[in-house]
């Protein structure tokens, strides 16, 4: 990145003997909206609350806008932070809440006054402003969570798993409703989740976390289409991961041989020697039911199970010691368990992935 | 009624009995119009409220008591408070844990050892025999009360809420001021009114600093049952149960309508 707006330097922190966070180093733009995406305690949360201020690195620096901030108080970071839980003020009214950061700036009342009478409409609020949190729903919570963490126009936005408590449907209309602020304000935004489709919904970029460090970090269609471990193709999306020996390498084509003998042909871009053994990851979706000569590859299987899912359908299904899903539409013919099926799929839809 | 719900009633009532039974002997003697302290009451007046509110000695150590009460509440509620915000951390060190234990000695050491030691060193910087000397000797005794409630208070406050103020730009002082105390007033309130209680009903403490002109009820109370057995006392004792209850009303009905706001 040409000109980063946050970086993280050789970041490492760790808590008496844990170490949570190791030799971080992560650049983000301004305007970007980054999602730090892993289970838990694989050091993302950690690493929101070094930016914030509210823990500081054992070793490495951050800089913000040019400035190195690891040893700035939090309440001179200028960052708005959202919560799991919104942290509201228990004792303030929804308007006395978002006006807080205002009044600690000291802005004269007709200003505070305006701007939060904005900003709880940009919310959709404006009628509960003299309500208390503890009489609002979980999503106007969170709503007034967002417009305080906004209102003084912070350089960054900090979410920590900010849709965690909120139920399927009020999270993905807030996902747009975050989304579209983001545009609309030009934010800079790096959001914690723990979620796979929230972080693959709502990113420009993804940096995926596994035990302290980046495993992976790239657009959501990187990370998706071409995951660069075994771990990442597990954690975004679902995969199959087959292991095989490589036969020959042709041309950016490798042979693989799979345990039991067939074979499967895969593009990569890696010069893989003969003999090494690899694991491919292949998407449900990629995979198709029946022999399509120009797919490149075809494989014989057992089908083992079939699972409804109101818009699709999944075949569980064996083929070399080896267990595959298959996601298919509904039109297909109908298949029934222990049928024998022909599976196809392309040559670059396998996926080469280090353990 | 199954024989284990009437036991418990049985043995429910006759705690709550043995507890209040003192008030109820003494209450009724406030209203005696006899010169003694004594059973049965042959008429019923108010003349020994009467005695408490204009006699002299009466009056002046109702005076005290509430001068020496509020001090010793302000006093140890300030202190108290600051107390319990810098001993919050769920883990202390070594050394915070032991300024911690230090904080609530004052409960568990006996009165008269404290009174002792408080004697020699108050003679020592002429605070005996003055209102600061006993509103401190109260303070003492009554601090570890509001450290005791502001403390489980403050381990209930949610962490971010804190941080949360922060990040919008609140200094350190502006987060304690505008949002921990807020939040923890419910437990500096009730510590308050326990320091309050504590001072007005201190006897031996009392009894080893003050000299005669920091008289409190209590101290009074004590002195007139030895010297003259009477009925002022019953009715001092009915104005000191009055005003305790009302206090525990007050504090109860304003976290009760505090929850309610909050469940609403």
């Amino acid at each position: 990145m040409n000109n980063p707006f946050i970086r993280l330097e050789e970041v490492s922190k760790s808590f008496g003997l844990l170490t949570v966070v190791e030799g971080l180093n992560l650049e983000i733009g301004k305007g970007e909206f980054i999602s730090l995406l892993g289970p838990s305690g694989s050091g993302k949360t950690t690493i929101l609350m070094m930016l914030a201020g509210f823990e500081n690195p054992t070793s490495g620096a951050i800089w913000a806008g040019g400035n190195r901030i690891d040893s700035l108080p939090p309440h001179r970071r200028n960052m708005g932070v959202v919560f799991q839980n919104y942290a509201l003020f228990p004792h303030m009214t929804v308007s006395q809440n978002v006006a807080f950061p205002l009044k600690m700036r000291s802005l004269p009342r007709a200003e505070v006054k305006e701007r939060v009478g904005k900003a709880l409409d940009m919310v959709q609020l404006g009628s509960l402003a003299e309500r208390r949190p503890s009489q609002l729903s979980g999503g106007q919570q969170q709503r007034v969570a967002l417009a305080r963490a906004l209102i003084f126009e912070p350089e960054v936005v900090l979410m920590d798993e900010p849709l965690g408590a909120l139920d399927k449907q009020l999270r993905e209309q807030m996902q747009l409703d975050i989304r579209d602020l983001h545009r609309r304000l030009k934010l800079t935004i790096v959001f914690v989740t723990h979620d796979q489709s929230e972080a693959l919904t709502m990113s420009d970029r993804i940096a995926i976390f596994n035990r302290g460090k980046i495993e992976q970090i790239g657009k959501p269609s990187d990370i998706y289409d071409h995951p660069s471990t075994q771990f990442v193709a597990e954690f975004i999306g679902e995969t199959n991961l087959v292991w095989g020996t490589v036969k020959s390498m042709e041309g950016g084509t490798a042979r693989v041989g799979l345990p039991a003998g067939q074979q499967v042909f895969v593009e990569t871009a890696t010069d893989l020697g003969p003999n090494s053994s690899v694991c491919l990851s292949i998407r449900p979706e990629r995979i198709k039911v029946g022999r399509r000569e120009a797919a490149g590859n075809n494989i014989t299987a057992a089908v083992s199970d079939i699972v409804y899912h109101g818009d699709h359908l999944r075949l569980i299904a064996r083929s070399d010691g080896q267990s595959l899903i298959v996601k298919t539409d509904r039109s297909q013919p109908t298949l029934s368990i222990g049928d024998e099926v022909q599976l196809s799929f392309l040559s670059s839809d396998c996926w080469v992935v280090s353990p | 009624m199954s024989l284990l719900r009437f036991s418990k009633l049985i043995f429910g009532s006759a705690t709550v009995f043995f507890l209040i039974a003192p008030l109820i002997a003494i209450l009724p003697l406030a209203f005696t119009d006899s010169v003694f302290l004594n059973y049965p009451i042959p008429a019923y007046s108010t003349r020994w409220f009467v005695e408490l509110f204009t006699a002299g000695v009466w009056q002046r150590s109702i005076i005290n008591s509430l001068i020496i009460g509020c001090g010793t509440t302000v006093l140890a509620t300030l202190l108290g408070t600051v107390g319990a915000v810098g001993l919050r951390d769920k883990q202390l060190s070594l050394v915070l844990t032991t300024i911690k234990t230090i904080f609530l000695l004052p409960m568990v050491v006996p009165a008269v050892v404290l009174g002792v030691g408080m004697q020699l060193m108050f003679a020592r910087y002429a605070l005996t025999n003055t209102y600061l000397g006993v509103i401190i000797a109260h303070t003492v005794v009554a601090v570890p009360f509001v450290v005791v409630n502001v403390l489980a208070v403050l381990q209930g406050i949610d962490r971010r809420l804190e941080q949360a103020a922060a990040s919008l730009g609140a200094a350190p002082v502006t987060v304690l001021q505008q949002v921990t105390l807020p939040l923890a007033l419910p437990g500096i309130v009730s510590g308050a009114v326990f320091a309050f209680a504590t001072s007005l009903d201190e006897v031996v403490l009392t009894l080893f600093v003050a000299g005669p002109n920091q008289r409190t009820l209590a101290r009074q109370m004590f002195s007139t049952i030895r010297e003259n057995i009477s009925p002022a006392i019953a009715a001092a004792a009915f104005v000191f149960i009055v005003g305790t209850v009302l206090i525990a009303i007050v504090v109860n009905f304003s976290r009760g309508t505090k929850r309610a706001k909050e469940v609403r």
